[in-house]
């Protein structure tokens, strides 16, 4: 269970860059929950993740995962159990490492104490990551000792979602994730997403410009702007909703910025 | 060619590129797996060699080298903290840590720029008596009279620092080393911190740079202030000719380049030295080797591009398909 409690930051304080990024920020996401966010750029998005998974301190307010206090946790510590995945597919591998030593080191880092610097992976666990990638169907499980540099942006998408879902993680954020891909293999990733989401009940947030995924993706959608969560919808107030009305009501709170927003674009 | 290719020359150059083929080592690690350079080299291979030199005047010839390794890791901790903990760009850490370490060796020589040690016991006299009391005489003709049972001992020290490195890399530790040097990104995103994984790198470099130069001490018995000057250049070559002859697809070929690349390089000084180029002349000869070593993986790739444009083109000229 995440919780923000009055989250603010503002970066550039009393300077004439000064932009308030997050403001009064509040959020309840129970266990299992997998929401979808939209808003337009700037809107916080990607800053709320930021701040959950520690690249800077909030200045006001409390962030609490599964009920610790993790608001000045370091951000090497929060990620053991925070799955992050960008939309750049090049952000979440090594590229000169094996496919192999990649999960290895993806599965040791999030399954072992603090203490076992010396652990390597076993042949039982180096199986079990054959298993996990021939669930991708993308013929990885035979290139297992060949550099991640060789693989589309698609697979190495696909790859960073299973090491960051391998060992399964309180919270998992997703930003974008399939942005960069071409439409038939985002659509794979994606349905990889749902199924690994679904199955293991993570708890999920999931920024997205299109707006059918948005409403069709996950139990709940959140809107963003301002730096703050502006409509939350979810259960049958949400199944009710349709694409044109999620537009209606982003036009109702960003109006303004609407003529040149690319969320226009992907209806 | 019977002239120029001698036993004794091959032997004595590989007994120098084993010894430095550890500072090669020290490079791979600092330098392609981290991806920082660390220009404290110089000094901290001399550095170790003043510890190793101190003590085995001191009559401790075996502690000298343990301790010549710790004074590496000091070093290695000292970079490591001015760049992750100070904010000091890596660059300018080694070269200021280098620049301190020229008084520290003075100091550690006991204010004198060289030490000798003609009369002591090493590593080397211990290896001979040892092979003098346990084996028999056919054994003790060849090892020793032959000369060759000091060449045996580096190459078994370097070969098993080489196997211990290797299965480390693979640790989870290891992996996050290499990881962040490979992508920064992936590590903060990760659970690692690169804080640590960086002086850990910086401290395991330091130990295997010093200890070369420990090793080198006793080897040729005597330490020189001077002696580290133009080490880093020197590796860095080797380590280039390495993975231009071995590659660099997996660990273990990549640890095995790096020793080729020592030896190799060591071979080309010691043909050089054979064919009469005098003395005062040999920096300007290992410089020509270092730039030819890293300009030809370029050029050949170069020559490569050329070949194919200009096969293109004769295909087009002769009417061919596209």
């Amino acid at each position: 269970m995440l919780e923000l409690f009055h989250v603010s930051k503002t970066f550039n304080p009393s300077t004439i860059n000064e932009k308030k990024a997050l403001t009064d920020l509040n959020l309840t996401l129970a266990d299992g929950d997998f929401a979808t966010i939209v808003g337009s750029n700037g809107a916080g998005k990607s800053t709320m993740f930021n701040a959950i998974t520690g690249v800077f301190y909030v200045d006001e307010g409390d962030i609490v995962l599964d009920g610790e206090n993790i608001t000045f946790k370091q951000e090497h510590l929060r990620s053991k159990y925070i799955g992050h995945l960008f939309q750049d597919p090049l952000l979440g591998t090594a590229p000169h490492m094996t496919i192999e030593e990649n999960m290895s080191l993806a599965y040791l880092r999030a399954s072992t104490r603090k203490g076992l610097f010396f652990r390597r992976s076993r042949k039982k666990e180096k199986d079990f990551f054959r298993e996990q990638l021939s669930l991708l169907e993308m013929g990885l499980e035979d290139r297992m000792k060949q550099p991640v540099g060789l693989l589309s942006g698609g697979q190495r998408q696909a790859l960073t979602l299973l090491m960051a879902t391998m060992v399964t993680p309180k919270l998992l954020l997703l930003d974008e994730h399939t942005a960069a891909l071409d439409p038939a293999t985002a659509e794979k990733v994606l349905g990889l997403t749902k199924e690994i989401v679904e199955e293991r009940n993570i708890t999920c947030l999931m920024v997205t410009h299109n707006m059918n995924q948005a409403l069709e993706l996950g139990n709940r959608t959140l809107m963003m702007d301002s730096g703050r969560v502006v409509f939350d919808v979810s259960g049958k107030e949400r199944s009710a909703l349709t694409v044109e009305d999620l537009l209606e009501k982003f036009r109702d709170h960003v109006g303004r910025q609407l003529d040149n927003d690319r969320i226009l674009l992907s209806k | 060619m019977s002239s120029i290719f001698t036993i004794s020359i091959l032997q004595s150059a590989l007994e120098l590129g084993f010894i430095y083929s550890l500072v090669v080592l020290a490079l791979f690690i600092s330098f392609s797996i981290l991806n920082i350079a660390d220009l404290s080299t110089d000094g901290c291979f001399t550095l170790g060699c003043a510890v190793a030199a101190s003590m085995t005047l001191a009559g401790h010839p075996v502690l000298a080298l343990l301790c010549a390794i710790g004074a590496g890791i000091l070093s290695g901790f000292v970079t490591a903290f001015l760049q992750t903990r100070m904010g000091v760009e890596s660059i300018l850490a080694g070269i200021i840590v280098n620049t301190g370490l020229y008084t520290v060796n003075i100091a550690v020589m006991g204010f004198s720029s060289n030490l000798n040690l003609f009369q002591c016991e090493s590593i080397f006299t211990l290896t001979k008596s040892l092979i003098e009391q346990h084996m028999g005489k056919g054994v003790y003709d060849i090892l020793v009279t032959g000369g060759w049972f000091r060449l045996i001992l580096v190459a078994v020290i370097v070969i098993l620092i080489g196997i211990v490195l290797g299965i480390f890399m693979s640790t989870r530790l290891g992996l996050s080393i290499r990881a962040t040097g490979d992508n920064a990104a992936m590590v903060k995103a990760s659970s690692i911190n690169p804080k640590y994984t960086i002086t850990v790198g910086l401290c395991l470099s330091g130990s295997l740079t010093a200890l070369s130069g420990g090793i080198l001490a006793q080897y040729q018995k005597s330490c020189d202030i001077n002696l580290g000057t133009g080490m880093v250049t020197i590796a860095l070559a080797s380590l280039i000719i390495g993975e231009t002859l071995v590659g660099k697809r997996t660990m273990v070929r990549r640890i095995i380049g790096v020793i080729f690349g020592s030896c190799l390089y060591r071979f080309i000084v010691a043909i050089a030295i054979r064919m009469d180029v005098p003395a005062e002349c040999l920096k300007l000869v290992s410089a020509l080797i270092v730039a030819i070593a890293i300009a030809f993986p370029y050029l050949k790739q170069k020559a490569v591009f050329t070949r194919n444009k200009y096969a293109s083109i004769s295909r087009r000229k002769k009417g061919g398909a596209y």
